[in-house]
């Protein structure tokens, strides 16, 4: 378990730091440093124990075995160097951005960010499955997101954020497929099982496209040619985040899965074209584009792209002295990168520009930074007594060696040569350009050194540069181990030194360092040449218009389907489902009529039914008449009640009679804000074309509904009424579904209820709305709104119908009822005396603020669910038993009836919540009617008389007051609003 | 009683549709109880046309009617009423900001 709390440590300090910038601007610094001591403290003991080579694989409790897909968590060499790097460079990275983040920023979110990315990058490293290891990887994409933008006011950042996204993204869902694949040869998700099953993988039919899927995962994450572009964008995070993640950790998360699948993929000839071509290519692009860089990150995320390349060209050599070299340069490459990303750092918090056109000479006023910069720059170039010395020159000799595999022998180490000529040109040119190079001109601010804060987190990294440099044989322990578990093979026989006599490897390490001076002090006439062709090769441009491409696509579709007309894309759909329901038919030769008897028709249905149709016709034809309408809408709700009733549904019928009179009072507080009558319908052609669409499929959905109703079918419904008593203690089948065999679907019901609720009480929040004064036919609206004898009858009904209410609840399970009913009811109860008794009134005795009580009913809904874990039972499991009360009898408790409880809670506060509230606006605008002088009023009549519009005062009236507020952001959205108040009365035709 | 029922569904749906078609907030807010009032009895059907049987275990009875879609439409009912409300208050909303009840917020032709 401790590789998981390990991996868990980081996200729970995520959510700590989040919360304690309140106890002041650096705790969250503390509280990040804690997180990652706390995870190197577990870490610990576990590292000794695979110190001799062995792997510790923890398995946490089954997931979904079905898929393959479980939590496990692996320890070896591997995923030790790696986690170490994620763990103490982050440590002084945590360190570095206390000091370099500005009194602006804030540290809270920052360090919530980092955290994040530091559990996920620890959950890669350490994941067994790799399913599981998919979706870490999936993690640090969103984290590495969040912290690109973490300047989210800057263009650039959201930008840069954007593209790094789309390109880990889409290359993490490439890893999906190659990793389903990968699963499915290996037999197994779990990495133990990949790793001996190499051989199966590469004779496997499918090794190549599955390996293309893989690597462009890696190559994605590790920013290789052609998909590099997104990380010099993603130089528009701060500094700190650019050291950790663009040289240290993420961009390494595509090397660490190269060297994590090495046994089981490599050794093909396919691995070492791909994987090697791949990695020279980027190595020698990189280092190129790196010199003409005048940004000094800009630089280094070139520089770090080219570097990149190197290591994973000595993956793909595949050989063990190549692998070794690669995992050598991993860890040399960590530490004076992250150390020259940090400078870099330093050098434009203290001038306040990066821009190396700009910065010169600046030894003379912080030379302690200059020393530092000299020192790790040396190690990025290759220079003896460095560590990148060392593991670059086994580089050129694996090149010069092994170079044959990709073609003609001589052709691949000159190439390499050439990338080193670069690759020490760029670094010399870091160090030089900006600390030497003559008299610092005027820069934004007055250069000095950093604080001491900023200084030890490079002192730290650049230290190891120093001492691995000149002792190599230091690194050998930790190398040896780390690359026996990636070969999970014997190590080749090997010895790190700094001298290994006069050979090719080090002929090119010197004129690498030879060539990098000569073109750097020729470096006037290379950037004329680049300037010439700056711009037209970079692959920015091919993802950017690829991007705008794909947009202009999806907006032309979307726009084709789309005009912005509700009716349009009304009608569209149901003249499609209508066509396909009619081809279905069609396309079948099965009758319509079925052979189920027939049910008799007795003249109280027929009646009903009648009734029913004639209203639903009636309240079609006089729909104009809103008012009429809405009375026969409710008539036809009314029949729908009676229709349960008489086929067995008294649940139903409950149901549908208290959820008509909630409808009906909300209709009518709606009503009155809206016009009073609809205008005729000018389009006579468009009618036509409604009344067919509507007869259609009226006419589709009767004979649907008659081919079912003649038919004999087969339910499940007999396991749910055997067991209702039994399993569920409830006589009342239907309430025990909701609450108990179904109960996870009612929970989810009842979450979607309650955020209805809040949804509209969101809109209704700040809105303002006119009350006219007079309904459709010009009578005024009646000033005695609440009549004193419903009045005193409803404050009479309230107990009685609140005891009703209860006693449906507490009988639900064994008759009709339940929390749905006994909710609506409670409601229906409560509405009637805002309705008699008035807003105000009835808020001095209840309170208006219904959350507390629709939170509370999920909370004991769902708590009851967890309750059953306690127990050992599956979520949502429910338990009965038989208590006997004096007086009262047997006496059912069942756990599902506290499920119900909480049902009710919620349905009783999403009602009165919807009601209040647009009672409450009703109220208001009535209130301030009188105050205020001639209100447009929506009948025709009345609208004619009003003056032409234009005029300010006008205007101000339609707009809620925190529309006002946004205007100036919401721009889009305010033209539609003023160009119709400029039309004119708009609601009026 | 089988097609009397289909009927009733039909005319339902059918209203429904049409209202929903039209150009103004009212209007498509009725249409839409209509058009649930005919699904919901429409799912409601699945269970088939039993009188008298109601879902309630006991001694006396020997079949009940199909307690599956009576628990589906109850939560069904529930939902549209949220449904309904979120609706209605949304073309409050437009009314304001828009200053008319259709419901495009303009005529779009």
């Amino acid at each position: 378990m401790g590789l998981a709390y390990l991996t868990l440590i980081p996200f729970i300090g995520a959510a700590f730091t989040a919360f304690s910038t309140r106890l002041g601007r650096y705790s969250s610094a503390w509280v990040a440093v804690v997180a990652v001591l706390s995870s190197l403290f577990l870490l610990w003991p576990l590292a000794w124990q695979v110190t001799d080579g062995s792997t510790i694989v923890q398995h946490l409790p089954q997931w979904m075995p079905e898929l393959g897909f479980n939590l496990a968590f692996r320890l070896d060499g591997l995923a030790l160097l790696f986690s170490l790097m994620i763990l103490l460079v982050g440590l002084v990275v945590i360190i570095y951005a206390r000091y370099y983040l500005s009194a602006r920023d804030s540290m809270g979110r920052f360090y919530a960010y980092l955290l994040l990315f530091m559990g996920s990058m620890l959950g890669i490293v350490l994941s067994e499955n790799i399913l599981q290891l998919l979706m870490f990887w999936e993690l640090t994409s969103l984290s590495s997101f969040l912290l690109i933008s973490y300047w989210q006011q800057r263009e650039e950042a959201s930008r840069g954020a954007r593209m790094a996204l789309t390109i880990t993204g889409a290359g993490g869902l490439a890893m999906l497929g190659g990793f389903l694949m990968l699963g499915k040869m290996a037999g197994s998700y779990e990495l133990s099982d990949i790793l001996n099953g190499g051989e199966a993988i590469r004779n496997h039919a499918l090794y190549l496209p599955m390996l293309l899927l893989v690597l462009l995962g890696a190559f994605t994450k590790s920013a290789q040619f052609p998909f590099h572009f997104w990380l010099p964008n993603a130089m528009a995070a701060p500094t700190p985040v650019s050291a950790y993640l663009h040289s240290a950790t993420m961009v390494k998360a595509g090397i660490f899965l190269l060297a994590r699948l090495y046994p089981a993929l490599s050794g093909t000839p396919e691995w070492i074209w791909l994987v090697s071509g791949t990695g020279l290519v980027t190595f020698v692009i990189g280092a190129y584009i790196a010199l003409f860089k005048h940004d000094m990150k800009a630089l280094l995320a070139y520089s770090t792209i080219s570097h990149l390349g190197l290591i994973v060209m000595l993956f793909g050599i595949s050989t063990p002295l190549a692998v070794l070299a690669g995992i050598f340069h991993i860890m040399n490459h960590t530490v004076f990168k992250a150390s020259l990303f940090m400078l870099a750092g330093i050098v434009d918090h203290e001038t306040g520009t990066r821009d190396m056109r700009q910065l010169r000479g600046l030894r003379r006023s912080m030379p302690y930074t200059a020393l530092l910069t000299c020192l790790a720059a040396a190690a990025m170039a290759g220079i003896p007594l460095f560590n990148g010395f060392i593991s670059k020159e086994m580089f050129f000799a694996e090149t010069v060696e092994h170079g044959q595999h990709l073609g003609l022998a001589w052709l691949v180490p000159v190439i390499v040569t050439v990338g080193g000529i670069f690759a020490a040109a760029y670094s010399l040119r870091l160090a030089h350009n900006v600390f030497f190079n003559g008299v610092t001109p005027d820069l934004p601010k007055t250069p000095h050194e950093p604080s001491r804060g900023m200084q030890l987190p490079v002192e730290i990294l650049v230290l190891p540069c120093l001492v691995i440099g000149i002792a190599p044989s230091l690194a050998e322990p930790l190398l040896s181990l780390v690359v026996g578990s990636t070969l999970q093979a014997a190590v080749p026989e090997y010895h790190l030194a700094i001298w290994h006599g006069f050979n090719p490897a080090l002929l090119m390490s010197m004129l690498a360092v030879a060539g990098g001076i000569l073109v750097y002090s020729q470096r006037e006439k290379f950037f004329a040449l680049q300037t010439r062709v700056d711009g037209k090769l970079e692959a920015k441009i091919l993802y950017n218009g690829t991007i705008r491409r794909l947009f202009a696509w999806s907006s032309a579709i979307t726009m084709n389907a789309d005009n912005l007309s509700q009716k349009r894309m009304l009608w569209i759909l149901f003249v499609t489902a209508i066509g396909l329901g009619f081809y279905g038919f069609l396309s079948t030769a099965s009758p319509l009529v079925g052979d189920r008897e027939l049910l008799p028709v007795d003249p109280m249905s027929a009646m009903v039914a009648l009734i029913m149709i004639a209203a639903a016709i009636s309240t079609v034809l006089m729909h104009q008449q809103r008012f009429t309408a809405l009375v026969l809408v409710s008539a036809v709700g009314l029949g729908v009640a009676l229709t349960f009733i008489k086929f067995s549904a008294p649940d139903l019928a409950l149901t549908q009679l208290a959820v008509e009179f909630i409808t009906a009072v909300l209709l009518l507080l709606a009503l009155f804000f809206l016009p009073q009558t609809t205008p005729d319908e000018r389009d006579r052609w468009r009618q036509g074309r409604d009344i067919v669409i509507a007869l259609s499929a009226g006419l589709g959905i009767a004979g649907l509904s008659y081919a079912v109703l003649t038919r004999e079918y087969t339910s499940i419904a007999d396991y749910f009424i055997t067991n209702s008593v039994s399993g569920g203690g409830g006589a009342n089948v239907v309430n025990v579904l909701l609450v108990d065999f179904r109960g996870f679907d009612t929970m989810g019901e009842i979450t979607v209820l309650a955020l209805a609720g809040l949804g509209i009480y969101a809109m209704l929040d700040q809105l303002k709305l006119l009350s006219p004064k007079q309904d459709g036919d010009g009578r005024p609206w009646n000033p005695d709104t609440h009549p004193l004898i419903m009045a005193t009858f409803s404050r009479l009904l309230l107990p009685l119908a609140l005891l009703v209410a209860i006693f449906i609840l507490l009988r639900g399970h064994n008759l009709p009822g339940g929390g749905f009913i006994a909710g609506l009811v409670t409601s229906a109860a409560l509405i009637v005396q805002y309705l008699a008794n008035g807003v105000e009134w009835t808020r001095s005795k209840l309170p208006a603020n219904t959350h507390p009580l629709i939170g509370s009913g999920l909370l004991i809904a769902a708590s009851t669910g967890i309750a059953s874990w306690y127990f050992g039972y599956p979520f949502l499991t429910s338990t009965f038993s038989h208590l006997h009360l004096p007086l009262l009898g047997d006496f059912e408790l069942a756990s599902a009836m506290a499920f119900d409880i909480g049902v009710y809670l919620v349905v009783v506060g999403t009602s009165l919540l919807i009601l209040i509230n647009l009672g409450l606006i009703h109220q208001i605008s009535f209130q301030a009617r009188p105050s205020k002088r001639a209100v447009p009023s929506s009948s025709p009549a009345q609208a004619a008389q009003v003056p032409k519009p234009g005029k300010p005062n006008h205007k101000k009236r339609w707009l809620p007051k925190r529309h006002e507020a946004r205007q100036g952001v919401q721009a889009g959205r305010r033209k539609p609003i003023m160009s119709t108040i400029k039309r004119g009365l708009p609601w009026k035709r | 009683m089988e097609a009397m029922i289909s009927i009733l569904i039909g005319v339902l749906t059918a209203g429904g549709v049409y209202l929903c078609l039209r150009s103004h907030t009212f209007p498509v807010v009725l249409g839409l109880t209509l058009l649930s009032y005919g699904v919901n009895l429409f799912l409601f059907m699945m269970g088939r046309l039993v009188i008298g049987k109601p879902p309630i275990i006991s001694d006396d009875a020997s079949s009940y009617a199909d307690p599956i879609p009576q628990a589906l439409v109850l939560t069904a009912i529930v939902i549209s009423f949220a449904m309904t409300a979120y609706i209605i208050v949304l073309a409050l909303k437009a009314r304001n900001e828009m200053g008319n009840d259709h419901v495009d917020g303009k005529d779009v032709r």
